[in-house]
């Protein structure tokens, strides 16, 4: 790996971000509307439902985790689609830089887009609804790497998807994480999914890391071993992303779409 | 031979792009590759720079086939310039050049960036974003990019296109003198005649996937009994032969 070739590609997308004050508003602007949404209907629901005491807290957590997730993979698509839509590709492809320096860029720089936005979202929920995600302490760290890797992974799947189709997928890149959000558990336990959807909730890091959540916030206990577990499922689902990823450029460079990849 | 293109072929399902092509370039000599539209120019450069992977044949740089070198090894002694490809539009000329220049591993880059954009003319322009530039601006930042790592072998698809005559005669003087100055290999697909004619030390003529003729512009001129360069692209282009 050369750190200087992934950190010229990472400089790349900050002087996207930095040469354009409307860009980083659009950053910040979704994350803090999600905060405010759902901190709204979580106080409705603490304040006319006895279940939903202490509510506030846990859907909002929840909600910050998964905004985490989502702008994790959002931004590693978008700066993939950057290159698409600017014409780029084939320069890009055509540098001296390796495979896994690219993805390895792409990885980096998207915790740097999903920390712009997330942060004053964050910082916004203290005082407004008093929520602070801190609260679930040292295991947050473990839990916004495990969603970090899932949120890449899917990245990496959804530009698999571009580099084998073309821009056409880009639909997709919007979508992909809208069908996985029923399973992963994130608003309500496990239990309340059919029991053949429970299989596959639990193949999913997801359910892992929101039901950790939850134990932490409602019963003060962490359980390291679900916490390592989620990790653990997705690095798996990782190393398969990148192992597609590696599928797709292989057989993009057997269609001959590098060349005319673009709008 | 620097560079040897043996029995190339490139077919998209039951399409062959490129048909069993083979030709050789020599160290620092600039071939011109013509043809009309569609006849294999691009996807020929493409499988020389790796992005599109041959069915069968070989490509060899000094006698060594391209698919066992390493990828960032062999891109190094390599760029590509094409109207057809931009750079970022949202970057300005300088960070666009910073930005290829770190991906080319350039040492002293802020000087390499400082000569290749006195030469290209491109400082007045520097600090503004690529995508609000003139196609002959645009042309002239693709060039400096392309130039950024000195490479050994430069692949030109189209670099005069839609420009108007004063620009291409700018473009094609640069070309001309950066040619004498360094020590550069070039494969120049153009449908430019009076450019090839001006840079190229051979040419090499494709349609329909293959190659049809090659030898130096005058050697095919007097071949097919025309008058000039672009009379002879026409009767090749137009002919009805198999070849």
């Amino acid at each position: 790996m050369n750190f200087n070739k992934i950190y010229a590609l990472g400089l790349r997308h900050l002087y996207l971000i930095m040469n354009s004050f409307p860009r980083v508003l659009d950053l910040i602007y979704w994350p803090t509307v999600q905060i405010f949404l759902w901190g709204f209907i979580s106080k409705f629901f603490t304040l006319n439902s006895e279940y939903y005491n202490n509510t506030v807290g846990i859907i909002l957590t929840a909600a910050i985790l998964y905004d985490f997730l989502f702008r994790a993979s959002i931004s590693f698509n978008m700066m993939f689609l950057e290159e698409i839509w600017s014409r780029n590709f084939t320069n890009l492809f055509i540098a001296p830089i390796k495979i896994r320096e690219i993805i390895a860029a792409l990885t980096l720089t998207a915790i740097i887009r999903t920390l712009i936005g997330l942060i004053p979202a964050v910082l916004i929920a203290i005082p407004l609804f008093g929520v602070s995600v801190l609260n679930l302490g040292i295991p947050l760290i473990f839990l916004l790497i495990s969603l970090y890797l899932f949120g890449v992974t899917l990245g990496l799947l959804v530009t698999s998807g571009l580099l084998r189709y073309g821009p056409s997928f880009e639909n997709i890149a919007w979508a992909s994480l809208f069908f996985l959000a029923p399973l992963g558990c994130i608003y309500y336990p496990i239990e309340i999914l059919p029991v053949a959807l429970q299989f596959l909730a639990k193949a999913l890091p997801l359910v892992h890391i929101f039901e950790e959540m939850r134990s932490i916030l409602i019963y003060n206990t962490v359980d390291y071993f679900n916490i390592f577990k989620s990790i653990s499922i997705s690095l798996v689902y990782f190393i398969f992303g990148v192992i597609i990823f590696y599928i797709s450029y292989f057989g993009a460079k057997k269609r001959g779409t590098l060349i005319n990849m673009g709008e | 031979m620097f560079i040897e293109i043996k029995k190339l072929t490139k077919t998209y399902n039951n399409y062959r792009a490129v048909n069993n092509i083979s030709f050789e370039i020599e160290k620092n000599k600039t071939v011109g590759l013509l043809g009309p539209n569609g006849c294999g120019k691009t996807t020929t450069i493409g499988m020389m720079l790796g992005l599109v992977s041959p069915s069968a044949g070989e490509i060899l740089i000094e006698n060594k086939e391209i698919k066992y070198f390493k990828r960032d090894e062999i891109l190094k002694r390599f760029n590509f310039a094409s109207p057809y490809v931009e750079l970022p539009k949202k970057l300005t000329v300088k960070q666009n050049l910073e930005i290829y220049g770190r991906l080319y591993g350039i040492k002293n880059l802020e000087e390499r960036i400082n000569d290749i954009s006195r030469d290209l003319d491109i400082k007045s322009f520097f600090e503004r974003k690529t995508g609000e530039l003139s196609s002959g601006q645009k042309n002239r930042v693709s060039l400096a990019k392309s130039l950024i790592n000195k490479p050994e072998i430069l692949l030109l698809d189209e670099p005069t296109a839609s420009l108007d005559p004063d620009i291409g005669d700018f473009i094609r003087s640069y070309i001309q003198e950066y040619k004498l100055k360094n020590k550069v290999t070039i494969l120049l697909a153009s449908h430019n005649m009076s450019e090839v004619e001006r840079l190229c030390d051979s040419v090499i003529m494709m349609r329909k996937g293959k190659i049809i003729d090659k030898g130096t512009c005058k050697q095919l001129i007097d071949n097919h009994g025309r008058n000039n360069l672009e009379e002879t692209f026409l009767k090749l282009a137009r002919s009805k032969d198999e070849f």
